[in-house]
């Protein structure tokens, strides 16, 4: 698998997906404000970002199905902008599947080759291939309405698959799924982007789901690109506290105008920080900064500390700080200190 | 409450349902019995097993048929398009093309006849090799401007309801747009289109007006058949079979189009109207330009027709004469009295608001009290209130006014020289109407509000008084425009009644005008259209005015 460069799209590339100072307007009001992105053959790109940030129309737009108002849109060389839909090679999953409901699921897993004009034959076994691929094989005759969720979006996924796209792109494909179920075939679906060796571009508002799948993530807000950089990369820089809430960053710390809070002095002005929650430290009273336990959660299964510090009113703080497991947990109401380590403060912008 | 008061509300409460149904019974199910008995006892039935071995039957038979199934596949060829983009597309002037195709719907029958009749002489197509006045073709022509509206209405509200992506899915696996429609849209789409078809179908199978002015004689359809036997020649034994076998067809139609119908399910999901892609520019500008042609221009030539003076040759054909200037000598005709009519044009218009006013009246009393029923009352009641009071609807106006005329003719009720007769058959086809619009109006009030009330301290009638109240009220009203609309084209099942040749009806009037062949009475012919048509026009505006008010409608 290719490694792509870090941090932000570096110069020319010639192989997959490129997007350039991609622009789309509804009714002149703009949605997407001068995208860049590139996708490598064999990378998964993740888009991250709260409805309505304009993902699923940047998926549009890179399939056809969007007019964009400037930029470009190529493959390689080859520019895409002004091919139709149906030219383009592109597999798009969408959340709800939007299967074929009047056939059964070899008719709209078969669909891509029928339409190429593929012998009969030819279309039964590359459908039935591209079922195995997905977990369901001999579901052939099935009726799509007699499918679960978690099986019409295999479906789906296999009827893209099948056309042999060059570029796949999915809409949230697994928002409609229960959490348990999203999380196994998030896993499922990772492993197989990466048999395949597509160029994926996979959107999601979720953060757990965009660092289990991604090579890339790039973090989508008012119609521009906030950062884009690999899992570990925008997780220890957000760079902007649009992109650190996307993210899933808890502790976002206002500073006034001397860049003062209730833990000290984080900044040199006014502005809003990052505390990493992997550098906070809850120790023994009289250690860092006093602080009161308000709660004790856990969360996805490890215990977490919500703190209170400079008290509960207006201007106080809350932080939230996980504690090792199996240690004595500390109760609410107890005083405890908040140690903030070295490189726990990271300062964001916007 | 009082023993007496307790009297009242039973009283109240037996009138609710007895009124609509006395009211079906007597004037509708009665005349339908009658035409049954009749035509299957002893003399009837000897003239219906003869009728198949008639030639003259058989070609009406088959002209009914095949003009039907004609007018169907052109009107949804024309209409189809226009739904897409109704469906599917933003282009400036949406609103006013889905507002334009309301239009033709209620307009009456003879008046878009009298329209058609002017376009054909505009532009010399009355005569010479490219005849429409009186072929099939002029036929074919007006039940595609009457039903375009229809097909636009019931698959473009079904269109926007698919989800497009399925569409958008076919594109990114390799469809080409065509291939996407004929193999994902297209299978989804069918259920609407065969169900409006089964409309249009039954609507052009049961047409009178237009076949009667455009067709001319030679152009017959069972429904004009039955007229010519029992108006025109008195042979009520012929016209009796006649009606007989289009009441059976009518009845199958029926039968098969409602089973379509139930087919269908439109789930509504908002969706975002792409702008017009380039390519589809032409398309657009092609599909307006059609239904432009075929919706717009008969009306502007009617228009135009109305205000030009007749001047030079009399004879040979009226075309020759209309080259003259503007005038609104037409207009001022509709007042005198001309030898053909025994009213004035203006007296029958006169007639047709009384008429229309009285219907409407009475289409409000027994809609209103029926849609009571169907809201609130128990269900077998509901049910068949709901399907009962439909039926005159369904029935055609032929079948309607024939019926009448054999069963309200001689005692126990002899209505025919009544004033009431014509206002009772108009109300008859309104009532659907009233209902179709107060009925889902009553349903769409939220439970949780009529619960909300009622856990505030509100009696159940309270509720129904502060809550349904005021909005059964707007519905009423928006039904009653619809009945007054409805009554004042009322062609068909009128030409069977009057007695009384002074309670002439506008378009029975119109119709006899525009059957003189010479032009001097065209202009006053255009002129009575015209009216009509803004009559019709103006109720229309009340309805859509009202249905902007919260007002539900099945429509």
């Amino acid at each position: 698998m290719s490694t792509p460069p870090a941090g932000g799209d570096a110069g020319q590339r010639h192989a997959g997906l490129q997007v350039e100072d991609l622009s789309v307007a509804f009714d002149g009001v703009a949605v997407l404000d001068g995208v860049d992105l590139a996708v490598a053959p064999g990378e998964v790109l993740v888009l991250l970002g709260p409805s309505g940030c304009g993902k699923s129309t940047l998926l549009r737009t890179i399939a056809g199905l969007e007019r964009p108002a400037s930029g470009r849109v190529r493959w390689g060389d080859e520019d895409l902008t002004d091919v139709p839909t149906h030219l383009r090679q592109v597999g798009l999953v969408f959340q709800d599947h939007a299967l074929f409901g009047h056939r059964d699921v070899a008719g709209n897993v078969g669909f891509a080759l029928r339409v190429a004009g593929a012998e009969a034959d030819v279309v039964a076994h590359r459908v039935a291939r591209a079922l195995d691929l997905v977990g369901l094989a001999g579901f052939e005759g099935r009726r799509v309405d007699t499918l679960s969720g978690g099986e019409a979006q295999r479906v789906a996924l296999a009827r893209s698959l099948a056309a042999a796209p060059r570029v796949l792109l999915l809409d949230e494909p697994l928002g409609s799924l229960d959490r348990a179920l999203r999380e196994r075939l998030t896993d499922e679906l990772g492993v197989l982007l990466r048999r395949l060796g597509l160029a994926a571009v996979h959107v999601t508002h979720d953060h757990d789901e965009a660092f289990a799948l991604a090579d890339r993530i790039a973090v989508l807000g008012g119609g521009r690109i906030d950062r884009i950089g690999t899992p570990a990369e925008v997780w220890a820089q957000p760079g902007t506290v649009h992109a650190a809430r996307c993210l899933g960053h808890d502790n976002l710390v206002a500073l006034d105008a001397d860049g003062g809070c209730p833990l000290g002095r984080l900044g040199d002005g006014p502005g809003t920080v990052l505390l990493r929650a992997d550098r906070l430290v809850v120790a023994e009273p009289g250690q860092g900064v006093a602080a009161t336990v308000v709660a004790v959660a856990r969360r996805a299964g490890r215990p977490v500390a919500s703190l209170s510090v400079g008290g509960l009113s207006v201007g106080g703080l809350s932080v939230r700080v996980p504690l090792a497991d199996g240690a004595a947990q500390p109760v609410v109401g107890e005083r405890v200190g908040l140690v903030v380590s070295d490189g726990a403060v990271v300062p964001l912008s916007g | 409450m009082t023993r007496s008061g307790r009297r009242v509300a039973g009283v109240a409460r037996v009138a609710v349902w007895g009124i609509p149904a006395a009211f079906l019974a007597v004037f509708f199910l009665y005349p339908v019995a009658t035409i049954l008995v009749e035509g299957l006892g002893g003399e009837g039935v000897r003239r219906l097993v003869e009728l198949p071995g008639r030639g003259s039957f058989r070609s009406v038979a088959w002209f009914t048929l095949w003009q039907a199934v004609a007018s169907t596949v052109l009107t949804v060829v024309v209409a189809l398009p226009g739904a897409h983009l109704l469906a599917r597309r933003r282009f400036r002037g949406r609103a006013l093309l889905r507002a334009a195709t309301t239009v033709p719907f209620v307009l009456p029958t003879v008046v878009v006849g009298g329209a058609f009749l002017a376009v054909f002489d505009r532009f010399g197509l009355d005569d010479g090799p490219l005849r429409l006045t009186r072929t099939a073709g002029a036929v074919l022509v007006a039940h595609v401007f009457f039903n375009v509206a229809v097909v636009l209405r019931t698959v473009g509200t079904f269109w926007e309801g698919l989800d497009p992506r399925a569409g958008e899915q076919a594109r990114v696996l390799g469809a080409t747009p065509w291939q996407a429609f004929r193999w994902v849209t297209w299978p989804a789409l069918r259920p609407a289109v065969a169900a409006a078809s089964s409309i249009v179908f039954l609507f052009c199978f049961t047409s009178f007006g237009v076949v009667l002015v455009l067709g001319g004689p030679a152009r017959a359809t069972l429904e004009t058949e039955v007229w010519r036997h029992a108006v025109a020649r008195g042979d009520l034994a012929s016209a009796t079979a006649v009606a007989l076998v289009q009441l059976a067809a009518v009845v199958a139609t029926v039968m098969v189009s409602n089973r379509l119908q139930r087919r269908r399910a439109v789930v509504q999901r908002p969706v975002r109207r792409a702008p017009l892609p380039r390519a589809g520019r032409g398309l657009l500008a092609g599909n307006l330009a059609l239904l432009g042609v075929v919706l717009g221009l008969p009306i502007l030539v009617l228009v135009e027709r109305s205000l030009r003076h007749v001047g030079g040759r009399s004879g040979g054909g009226w075309s020759g004469g209309w080259t003259g200037g503007w005038t609104l000598d037409h207009y001022a005709a509709l007042a005198d009295r001309v030898n053909l009519l025994p009213v004035s044009a203006l007296g029958a218009l006169g007639n047709s608001l009384l008429f229309a006013v009285a219907a409407a009246g009475m289409a409000t009393v027994v809609g209103g009290l029926a849609s009571v029923v169907v809201v609130h009352g128990r269900r077998a009641a509901a049910r068949a209130f709901d399907l009962g009071m439909m039926l005159p609807l369904g029935a055609s106006a032929v079948t309607l006014g024939f019926g009448m005329l054999l069963a309200l003719d001689e005692p126990p009720l002899d209505l025919r020289s009544s004033r009431w007769l014509v206002p009772v058959a108009h109300a008859l086809v309104g009532v659907p109407f009233v209902m179709r619009t107060v009925v889902p109006t009553l349903r769409s009030v939220d439970q949780r509000l009529r619960e909300a009330a009622a856990t505030l301290g509100a009696s159940p009638a309270r509720v129904r008084r502060e809550v349904d109240g005021p909005l059964a009220v707007r519905a009423l009203a928006v039904g009653a425009a619809f009945s007054v609309a409805v009554s004042l084209g009322e062609f068909g099942a009128t030409s069977f009644l009057p007695r009384h040749p002074d309670r002439l009806t506008a378009p029975l009037a119109l119709f006899r005008l525009l059957g003189v062949p010479g032009g001097a009475l065209r202009g006053q012919a255009m002129a009575l259209a015209v009216v009509l048509m803004l009559l019709t026009a103006t109720a229309v505006l009340v309805i859509e005015g009202g249905r902007r008010h919260a007002v539900r409608g099945d429509w």
